[in-house]
């Protein structure tokens, strides 16, 4: 078909760029209706408590409070949540117990957000505090437990002349997307139906959780986007959708609900932090031959994502290798944490900063050059995953790795400009003491649902007239949070219908289902859909063109020659509209040993790191980051760059400051004064290269790209840490205090790679100074096999 | 209690309780949603705003301090050429994504590209570190500002 200026494959700005740099554009917590007031919630204290009493006798009282509601005012089913089974509460009522900090125990709704405020501080409960069970590896001996995913293949009893083994942990990192979670809901027609506008990642899933607890038909209930200001796995969960919808039914007014950032911290799920014991085994040459491993998520105090997240963990559990002989056993436990669940990278994150590790671990064991002893391992088409799954698409990890060696490494350091610094303008670091060190990594992970889910999108593309000119309408209830599919959807209708002008409708429920944002799905998805129906509207076109019209473009049918034979206009005084649902081809469940076509496809990514390590105050810098990632086909270059480094950035701050700090149940930190995101001044270069080799049966032969910069970026900063100070760095984030070698992780023995914690051994271990343990994770792994 | 003060040109008076915020205020208020809040402790810029000519977090002034101030938010900054040169650079070098963080960047940008038009790299991030975005890396907000010094020079 002709190029479009504005279609696929070019760096078109985004259609709401403008609004947002003025402004003018509304996000969820902008939002106001004529007579609205205020909804808050009053969140447990306690990260494990009996509820024996709940008194709202004088917060209702107080003038200008409207409505103050507990769990035994819920009209429809009490709990929800993504898991088939919801186990959720809406309110946790009297002689409930409360499962979490911050857990939400009555809502309120006032004429004011300060009102509101006092109201709560009226509210009376009664806690009954309990022990909170909060080590996820003793909950998993318990038996608490959300699933349990045993990856098995080839002979898991295998042995290797050379085995490496290592103990890694991954910290619980935030979302933290600027926008605070908010929305506002408006009743109508008596009660018996609500709209409600919020700022989530998928509509529909909202829309199932919001009817089954308001006990309402779908169809009364209407959910819209309102602007949403970033998400990163945070939306996916519900968190004030039916507490707002039920303060607004109670109340028959506009109900809006937003949370401040410390309620924001208590209001979603976060990425699940990780305990991972690998063994690794090669042969002289490198060649892997074996993988055991076992890897404990928390899954906190709710189901959540946790079990799709527990099969990215483990599927993607060994890396992008040819590996023979596979046990991993992944699990999630429940505990009195914070529910956690989706985050970009959805498990393949923890899982890759431990296989990353144990590679150079191997190469160094071999004295094997890093690259090389991934070179020797890495997958290729038609190659076989350790789930048995054969890569049918495109997979050019090689390639990868060429080019990342190719990009040139950054200048030295310059020792005399203390602002290049460790530190920076802080001057913090003796510059004779700074070192540099190089890592890499490599990672791969799903694009779209998995496992036997039936993925699909819906969208409805109208093709009509406004003021005589071609306009193309598009109306989809995909989420976009800042990732950019306005843009994309806009350069496919173009691309397809070779019209310049397309609108896309507000999304909401009165469309078919998008799914959710999330998986890096929705240009592959989405798209798809968008591209059925244009195509269809396409057929139409020139079915009333009639011979010898084939194709469309610039705003004119054409001939076989490409000559154009009328304008679009002529053939429009009736709009043409067309919905398409577009489904992935079908994966399945994986079964008992793991082993199934699980996936749709994969997205690849090789980075290096280069950082400087301040050796006595343990600060770092990491100064390059180098990306090339599989992208398949890129819709808007600039788009996907924007992606790669938003994902460079989570990854720097995972690998060295952002982490939520929890002790006994209780986050110590949730404030962006506490919680610390990488500023400007944290960044590194970045440089990326997008690979393009199309995925065959995706539109346009599309990947995903939202996330895997972030799966292995901090694998690689990791990586280069360790070269620049020697030390074994075996969790992220890495402090200063391990950095400057003060202090260090030791291995918690309770496990051993492969097997399910299965014995109560010794009690929980803490970051202890060095000298009381050896730092060394592979001696103690071999004494605690012996034992 | 009731202040009066100046807010993108018109004079305004708000009526708040003595803890209520500048920020607060200006959305609650006076409707003025472009101002954003995301932290409410001055980490994240995204309230930024001119008191008095001068670069405020606006979730950390108290609005009753601003007694005849004159203020100005993003709305205020609507046919200013050096904010247009900004937000047209943010959109073409794609330093928007989700946006939330957008209005804070353009006045602080702003701010910068006019008190200081030159700024080197360096200055460019020093004067950025106090706003915090989380989509983009923050690699094509400095390109953007970049962009805006050539396009005001």
């Amino acid at each position: 078909m002709p190029e479009m200026v504005r279609g696929v494959g070019a760096s078109v700005p985004r259609p709401d760029g403008r609004a947002k740099t003025r402004g003018e554009f509304e996000f969820a917590s902008d939002l106001t209706a004529p007579g609205m007031i205020y909804g808050r919630t009053l969140r447990s204290p306690h990260p494990h408590a009996l509820v024996r009493r709940v008194d709202v006798r004088r917060a209702l009282a107080l003038p200008g409070v409207s409505a103050v509601l507990t769990a035994s005012d819920l009209p429809g089913q009490a709990v929800y949540g993504l898991a088939k089974v919801r186990d959720q509460p809406v309110l946790v009522g009297v002689r409930e117990k409360v499962m979490y900090e911050g857990e939400p125990v009555a809502i309120v709704a006032a004429e004011s957000p300060e009102r509101a405020r006092q109201a709560l501080g009226l509210i009376e409960v009664d806690y009954e505090p309990l022990t909170p069970l909060t080590d996820p590896v003793e909950a998993l001996i318990q038996g608490d437990g959300y699933r349990e995913l045993v990856i098995r293949r080839g002979d898991p009893g295998a042995q290797a002349p050379v085995v490496v083994k290592g103990y890694y942990e991954v910290g619980q990192q935030d979302q933290a997307p600027l926008g605070p979670e908010a929305g506002l809901a408006i009743p109508s027609h008596g009660g018996r139906e609500i709209d409600l506008y919020v700022a989530t990642q998928g509509l529909h899933v909202d829309l199932d959780q919001v009817a089954e607890c308001l006990g309402m038909e779908r169809e009364r209930i209407r959910i819209h986007l309102a602007g949403v200001g970033g998400a990163f796995g945070a939306r996916e969960d519900i968190s004030m959708q039916i507490h707002a919808c039920l303060l607004a039914l109670a109340t028959m007014r506009p109900v809006k609900m937003w949370y401040g950032r410390e309620e924001s911290f208590f209001g979603h799920v976060h990425r699940h932090p990780a305990r991972m014991w690998y063994e690794h085994g090669a042969d002289e040459s490198g060649r892997l031959l074996l993988v055991r491993a076992t890897i404990v998520l928390d899954g906190g105090a709710y189901g959540s994502s946790t079990r799709s997240v527990v099969a990215n963990a483990a599927c993607f559990g060994a890396g992008p290798y040819r590996v023979p002989n596979v046990d991993i056993w992944c699990g999630a436990s429940k505990t009195n944490h914070q529910p956690n669940g989706a985050m970009r990278g959805f498990g393949a994150v923890q899982s890759c900063f431990a296989h990353e590790a144990q590679m150079d671990r191997l190469a160094a064991r071999l004295k094997i050059d890093p690259v090389e002893i991934r070179r020797r391992n890495v997958l290729a088409a038609g190659d076989e995953l350790i789930t048995g799954q054969r890569v049918t698409g495109s997979a050019p990890v090689d390639k990868m790795v060429t080019r990342c060696m190719e990009i040139p490494l950054p200048p030295a350091l310059d020792r005399a400009a203390p602002a290049a610094l460790p530190g920076g303008g802080g001057y913090l670091a003796d510059a004779g003491r700074v070192r540099r060190g190089v890592g890499y990594a490599l990672g791969y992970k799903n694009v779209a649902f998995s496992g036997g889910t039936d993925d699909f999108s819906t969208a409805r593309v109208t093709l009509g007239l406004s003021g005589g000119k071609p306009l193309a309408r598009v109306k989809s209830a995909a989420s976009e949070m800042g990732q950019g599919l306005v843009t994309v959807i806009g350069q496919i209708v173009r691309t397809e219908l070779g019209v310049d002008e397309v609108e896309l409708m507000p999304a909401d429920t009165l469309v078919g289902d998008a799914g959710s944002s999330s998986a890096s799905r929705q240009t592959w998805m989405t798209g798809g859909a968008v591209q059925g129906a244009a195509q269809k509207v396409k057929s139409e076109l020139l079915r009333r063109a009639g011979p010898p019209a084939v194709e469309l473009g610039e705003g004119c049918v054409l001939d076989a020659e490409g000559i154009p034979l009328a304008p679009l206009e002529v053939l429009l005084e009736t709009p043409i509209e067309y919905e398409h649902e577009f489904h992935h081809r079908p994966t399945q469940a994986l079964n008992e040993n793991g082993q199934g076509d699980a996936h749709v496809s994969f997205m690849f990514v090789a980075q290096r790191a280069v950082v400087d390590v301040d050796l006595d105050s343990g600060v770092a810098k990491v100064v390059q980051l180098a990306t090339v990632q599989d992208v398949g086909r890129a819709i808007n270059p600039l788009q996907v760059l924007g992606q790669i480094e938003g994902s460079v950035a989570q990854g720097v701050g995972l690998a060295l400051m952002e982490e939520m700090r929890v002790s006994g149940g209780h986050v110590l930190n949730p404030s962006f004064t506490d919680y610390l995101l990488p500023t400007v001044l944290d960044m590194p270069e970045m440089i990326s290269e997008l690979i393009e080799e199309p995925e065959p049966l995706a539109p346009y032969g599309v990947k995903g790209v939202g996330e895997p910069a972030l799966i292995s970026s901090p694998a690689a900063i990791a990586a280069a840490l360790r070269d620049a100070t020697g030390l074994d760095l075996p969790r992220i984030p890495v402090s200063p205090a391990e950095l400057a070698g003060i202090a260090h992780l030791a291995p918690d023995p309770r496990v051993v790679a492969g097997q399910r914690p299965l014995e109560r051994v010794v009690p929980a271990r803490v970051l202890t100074p060095v000298g009381e343990e050896s730092g060394d994770g592979v001696e103690r792994g071999r004494i605690l096999e012996r034992g | 209690m009731r202040v009066a003060l100046n807010v993108n040109g018109e004079p305004r008076e708000g009526d708040l309780w003595g803890g209520e915020s500048l920020l607060y205020l200006l959305r609650e208020g006076f409707g003025l949603w472009g101002t954003k809040n995301a932290c409410e402790q001055g980490e994240c810029g995204s309230c930024a705003v001119l008191v008095d000519g001068v670069l405020k977090c606006s979730c950390l002034v108290l609005a009753a301090s601003c007694e005849d101030c004159q203020v100005t938010t993003i709305e205020g900054l609507g046919d200013d050429p050096v904010a247009g040169a900004v937000q047209e650079a943010m959109v073409s070098a794609g330093g928007v994504q989700c946006g939330f963080c957008t209005p804070g960047f353009v006045v602080v940008m702003t701010e910068l590209l006019k008190r200081h038009p030159g700024a080197d790299d360096e200055e460019v991030k020093q004067a950025l570190a106090g706003n915090l975005c989380r989509c983009t890396g923050y690699a094509r907000i400095v390109e953007a500002l970049k962009r805006a010094q050539v396009q005001i020079a």
